[in-house]
C-alpha cells in the first residue's frame, strides 16, 4: 500500500491505505472528521465539500490518492478562522440554517465564492452556491447571509 | 423577553454551522456492525427460494423468521411487512438484512444472494381500490339538476420525493436485554410502538432516541418504523451495535413519496356561480396502504380549498399498485387536491368567459361559512386583505393584462389556499392524546419533556421561546434535548403542522402552572394533556363536522417566463402572504415559507419521478432534479397577524401551509404564458410541447 501524504487543516497527515478509497470515507471514518456530510455520494449535493488548495471539491467522488501532496481544509479547520466567524454570524442573523445537514458544505462554498469574488452580486452568489443543494431553506436566506458576510467581512476576503 | 415573534438566534445554529452537530451517520461504536438490505428485484412475485452463500465468520443474515412478534409494521393500516416472507409486492421490498463488520464485504454478500422468483401478475394502473371514502354537503343532486350548465375537467399530479439531504438511518445497540435505537425520525413513539409489536416485548425493553434530523418533510414520519423494526430484529439476534444507513439511491428507490393522483371535478353552474361540485380523487398508494388512507382523508377534506361551495359530493380511493409504497409528505394529500381545485376554478371562469379574479372572489370562504365537511369557519378570515396585498406587491393585475398577449410567453399565476392545523378529525383526541411534562430542577433549569422533533423547522427554538416567555425566564434557563422515549411522554408525532399549535399550547399551559406554583430550589414536575376544544365535533363515518380546530391561510403569486423554443420555465419571482395566527419567530416562519414554497413551486414544474413496470427511473440526485439556488426565485413574503385563541400566543400551523399553494400558482402562470390549459403537473417542457400541439384552447 503506498503512503499518501497531504496537509489537513494545516497539519501534515500520512496514511497507509487504499488510494482508491473515497476521500469522504477517509475523512469521516479514518480521521473522524464528520463535519463533511454525505448527502448523495455522487457529486451532486455539495454536502461533502472541502477545500483542496483553496478550491471547493466534492470529497465523495474524490479518490484519496488525488489529495496526495495537496492542502486540504475541512469545516473543522475552517471554523478556526476569522472569515468563518463572519460567515457564522451572517448565517445566524439571516436565519439561514434549518436542518443543517447542507450547512457545513454551504459554508465551504461561501468561502470559495468570496475568496474568488469578494463583492458578489445576488446572481453571483446563486451561481456560486448552485453546486450545493439545500432542501429546507429555498436558498434566499442563505444568499442574504453570504451578502451580509461580504459586507461585514470587509478586507477579510 | 421581547415580543414572541421577534427572531432570536436559533439555539442549534452554531453547532450545525460548525459541523459539530452529530447526525446519525456521524455516530459509531467500537464493535459496530453494518447492515445492508437485500431487496426484491420483482414488482410482484412469489419467492421460491433464497440462496445465501456461506457466510464468513462474524457475518449474519436476518429475515422474517427471526421476528419474535408480528411481521407487520404498526402504522394506521397494518399491512406493511417488516420483511417479505413468501411474496414480494414491489421492486425494492426488503427481504433480509446482511450484517457484518466490513461494509464492503456486507455489500458483496448482498450481491451474492440469489433469489428465485415465480412471477405473478403485477398491477400498475389505478384500478384496485383498497380504501374508499365519501361525503356529501348540502344537496348536490338537486343542485346539479337545477344547474344552468355543468362543466367537468380532469387533473393529474405526479410523484414527489422528499429529497431530504440526509438519507434515512438508524444506529442501534443491545444492552441488558434492552433494544436502544437512535434514528433520523419524526415520530419517536411511532417507532417505539411499532417495534414493541414486532418484538412482542415489554414496552420497557425498547428505547428510541431521535438523532438530529437532516431534513424530513414527512419522509421520516412512518418509513423509519419499518427500518426500526428491522434493526430491532437484527439487534435481538446478533446483540452487537449495528448501523443501518441508506445510500442516496437506495433511499430514493424504496422510501415513501407523495402519491401520484388523478382528480375529476364536475361543477354545477347557476347564474354565474358554482352551486355544487362532484369530485373524485384517486391516489396511488403503492404496494401497502400504510398512511395512505389518512392522506386520502386530508385530500378529500381539502375539496373546496379556500372557497365555499354549498353542495358537495366528494369521494376518493386509495389504489393498490405494485410500486413503492407512498406516504407522508408535507401537505399530506392537500397539495394534490388544492392544485386540482385551483385549476378548476380558473378553467370554469374561462369557460364562462368571465373575469377569473372576480369569479374566485365571489366564492371565497368567509367567517361563519360552512367548511367542506359542514363544520364552521369560526375565526376571522383575512384573505380579502391578503389577496389585495399580494396583488399589489406583485402588480398582478397590470401583469395579467400585459401577459394575456400570447406572444410574450410570460405569465403570472395566483393561488389561494388554506391548511387545516393538526390531525384530521378526531385524530388528536382519540389516537394521539398528547402528553407533555415540564421538569424544573433544583438549580432552576426547566426541561421541556416533549416528543416533538426539531427536523430543521425550528421546533426547539419556538417551543423554548414559548416556555421562556410564559415563565418570564431567559431562554438560557430552558432546556430541550432530542426526545428520548425513556425521558419524554408521548406528545405525538412531529407531523400535520401540529407542533407549534398543539404541543406549543401544552407547553404554554404547563409553563403557566409552573409559574404559579414555582418554589425556588425544588424539583417540580408539571404534566399536561391535550383536551379537544368542546366545540370541535367530528363524525369519522360521515366525514362531517369540524375536521380541524383551526385553519392557516395563504396566497402565492408566481411569475414565470417560458422559453419559446425549448419551453423551459424560468420562475422570476414569488410573492406570498400568510396567516399562521401569531408567528412565534419571524425568521423561522419566513424560513418555512421560503422552503415550503420552493418545494411547492418545484412540484408544479420541475420535479419529475416516474416508474416503468414498477422500477423508478429517477432515483438519484442527478436524475431527480430539485431546485438549486439558481432555479429558486427570489421571494417576497408578508405575515398577517391573526391570533388563534387556543394556540400558544395565538400560533396556528405553518409548516405545511407554505407548500400547498406553490404548484397551482406556477401552473397557472405557465398556462397564461403558453395560452393553453395545464391539466397535469409537473408541467415539464415535454408536457407543454404536447399541450401546445394537441390541446384546443
Ligand atoms: S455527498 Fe458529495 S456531493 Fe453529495
Ligand atoms: S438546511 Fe436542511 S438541507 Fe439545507
Amino acid at each position: 500500500m503506498p503512503t499518501i501524504n497531504f496537509t489537513l487543516n494545516g497539519k501534515p497527515v500520512s496514511l497507509n491505505t487504499d488510494p482508491t478509497r473515497r476521500f469522504l470515507d477517509v475523512l469521516r471514518e479514518e480521521l473522524t472528521l464528520t463535519g463533511p456530510k454525505e448527502g448523495c455520494g455522487e457529486g451532486e449535493c455539495g454536502a461533502c465539500a472541502v477545500l483542496i488548495d483553496g478550491h471547493i471539491t466534492n470529497s465523495c467522488i474524490l479518490p484519496l490518492g488525488n489529495v496526495s501532496g495537496r492542502e486540504v481544509m475541512t469545516i473543522e479547520g475552517y471554523r478556526e478562522t476569522k472569515r468563518y466567524r463572519v460567515l457564522e454570524e451572517a448565517y445566524i442573523a439571516e436565519g439561514a440554517v434549518q436542518c443543517g445537514i447542507c450547512i457545513p458544505g454551504m459554508i465551504i462554498a461561501s468561502e470559495s465564492l468570496l475568496a474568488h469574488n469578494p463583492h458578489p452580486t445576488d446572481d453571483d452568489i446563486r451561481i456560486g452556491l448552485s453546486g450545493n443543494l439545500c432542501r429546507c431553506t429555498g436558498y434566499n436566506m442563505i444568499v442574504r447571509a453570504v451578502k451580509r458576510a461580504a459586507t461585514r467581512g470587509k478586507g477579510l476576503w | 423577553m421581547p415580543d414572541i415573534h421577534q427572531s432570536v438566534p436559533k439555539i442549534d445554529a452554531k453547532e450545525k454551522i460548525s459541523g459539530r452537530m452529530t447526525y446519525v451517520a456521524d455516530m459509531r461504536y467500537d464493535d459496530m456492525l453494518y447492515a445492508k438490505t437485500v431487496r426484491s428485484s420483482q414488482a410482484h412475485a412469489r419467492i421460491r427460494s433464497v440462496r445465501v452463500p456461506t457466510l464468513p465468520e462474524g457475518y449474519h443474515v436476518v429475515d422474517h423468521r427471526d421476528i419474535p412478534g408480528k411481521n407487520v409494521v404498526k402504522m394506521i393500516f397494518d399491512d406493511w411487512p417488516v420483511f417479505a416472507s413468501d411474496t414480494v409486492h414491489h421492486v425494492g421490498e426488503p427481504i433480509m438484512l446482511v450484517v457484518g463488520p466490513d461494509k464492503r464485504i456486507v455489500q458483496t454478500l448482498v450481491d451474492a444472494i440469489v433469489i428465485d422468483y415465480e412471477p405473478l401478475n403485477p398491477t400498475f394502473s389505478m384500478t384496485d381500490s383498497v380504501v374508499n371514502y365519501h361525503y356529501d354537503k348540502g344537496d348536490p343532486a338537486s343542485a346539479f339538476k337545477a344547474a344552468d350548465t355543468t362543466v367537468a375537467y380532469d387533473y393529474e399530479t405526479g410523484y414527489q420525493e422528499q429529497a431530504y439531504i440526509e438519507p434515512q438511518g438508524f444506529i442501534g445497540t443491545y444492552d441488558d436485554e434492552r433494544i436502544h435505537l437512535i434514528g433520523s425520525i419524526q415520530a419517536p413513539y411511532y417507532v417505539k410502538n411499532a417495534v414493541i409489536d414486532t418484538m412482542a416485548c415489554d414496552p420497557d425493553a425498547i428505547r428510541v432516541v431521535q438523532a438530529t434530523v437532516g431534513g424530513a418533510f414527512g419522509g421520516k414520519e412512518e418509513f423509519p418504523s419499518l427500518m426500526g423494526c428491522q434493526l430491532a430484529v437484527a439487534l435481538n439476534k446478533i446483540k452487537r451495535p449495528i448501523k443501518l444507513i441508506y445510500e442516496r439511491e437506495e433511499d430514493m428507490d424504496v422510501t415513501t413519496k407523495r402519491h401520484p393522483s388523478k382528480t375529476r371535478i364536475e361543477g354545477a353552474i347557476k347564474e354565474g356561480r358554482i352551486t355544487a361540485l362532484r369530485i373524485h380523487i384517486g391516489i396511488d398508494g403503492g404496494a401497502f396502504i400504510g398512511l395512505s388512507g389518512v392522506v386520502l382523508s386530508r385530500a378529500i377534506i381539502a375539496a373546496t380549498s379556500a372557497y365555499t361551495v354549498d353542495n358537495l359530493d366528494v369521494s376518493g380511493d386509495v389504489y393498490k399498485t405494485n410500486t413503492v409504497p407512498n406516504g407522508a409528505f408535507r401537505g399530506f394529500g392537500a397539495p394534490q387536491m388544492i392544485y386540482a381545485v385551483e385549476m378548476f376554478f380558473h378553467h370554469v371562469a374561462k369557460h364562462l368567459n368571465v373575469d377569473v379574479h372576480d369569479f374566485r372572489l365571489k366564492h371565497l370562504a368567509k367567517q361563519g361559512n360552512h367548511t367542506s365537511t359542514s363544520g364552521l369557519f369560526r375565526d376571522p378570515i383575512l384573505m380579502p386583505e391578503m389577496i389585495e396585498r399580494a396583488c399589489a406587491m406583485s402588480d398582478y393585475h397590470t401583469k395579467r393584462k400585459a401577459y394575456a398577449n400570447p406572444e410574450v410567453y410570460k405569465g403570472i399565476g395566483m393561488s389561494w389556499f388554506l391548511h387545516g392545523c393538526g390531525f384530521t378529525g378526531s385524530g388528536e383526541a382519540e389516537h394521539i392524546k398528547a402528553k407533555i411534562k415540564l421538569e424544573k430542577l433544583p438549580d432552576g433549569l426547566v426541561y421541556l419533556r416533549v416528543a416533538a422533533v426539531d427536523m430543521g423547522q425550528g421546533a426547539k427554538t419556538t417551543l423554548m421561546k414559548v416556555a421562556a416567555k410564559t415563565l418570564d425566564l431567559p431562554l438560557e434557563r430552558i432546556r430541550y434535548e432530542n426526545p428520548d422515549t425513556d425521558l419524554v411522554p408521548d406528545s405525538g408525532p412531529t407531523v400535520a403542522s401540529r407542533t407549534a399549535m398543539v404541543v406549543g399550547g401544552l407547553v404554554a399551559r404547563a409553563a403557566t402552572k409552573l409559574k404559579k406554583t414555582w418554589i425556588d430550589d425544588e424539583h417540580q414536575v408539571i404534566h399536561e394533556q391535550y383536551v379537544q376544544p368542546d366545540y370541535v365535533r367530528w363524525n369519522q363515518d360521515t366525514f362531517t363536522g369540524d375536521a380541524y380546530p383551526a385553519y392557516s391561510w395563504g396566497v402565492n403569486v408566481v411569475e414565470v417566463e417560458v422559453d419559446k423554443t425549448t419551453l423551459e420555465v424560468e420562475v422570476k419571482h414569488i410573492w406570498s402572504t400568510y396567516d399562521v395566527g401569531q408567528s412565534l419567530d419571524d425568521n423561522i416562519v419566513l424560513g418555512q415559507a421560503d422552503g415550503g414554497t420552493a418545494q411547492g413551486v418545484a412540484y408544479g414544474y420541475l420535479e419529475v419521478m416516474r416508474h416503468r413496470e414498477g422500477k423508478l427511473l429517477h432515483k438519484n440526485m442527478t436524475d431527480y432534479v430539485i431546485p438549486t439556488a439558481v432555479d429558486m426565485a427570489k421571494t417576497t413574503t408578508e405575515l398577517y397577524n391573526n391570533p388563534f385563541a387556543l394556540g400558544p400566543y395565538g400560533a396556528k400551523g405553518a409548516g405545511e401551509l407554505t407548500l400547498v399553494g406553490g404548484a397551482p400558482a406556477v401552473a397557472l402562470a405557465i398556462e397564461m404564458a403558453i395560452g393553453k390549459r395545464v391539466h397535469a403537473i409537473p408541467a415539464t417542457p415535454e408536457y407543454l410541447m404536447e399541450v401546445l400541439h394537441h390541446a384546443n384552447d
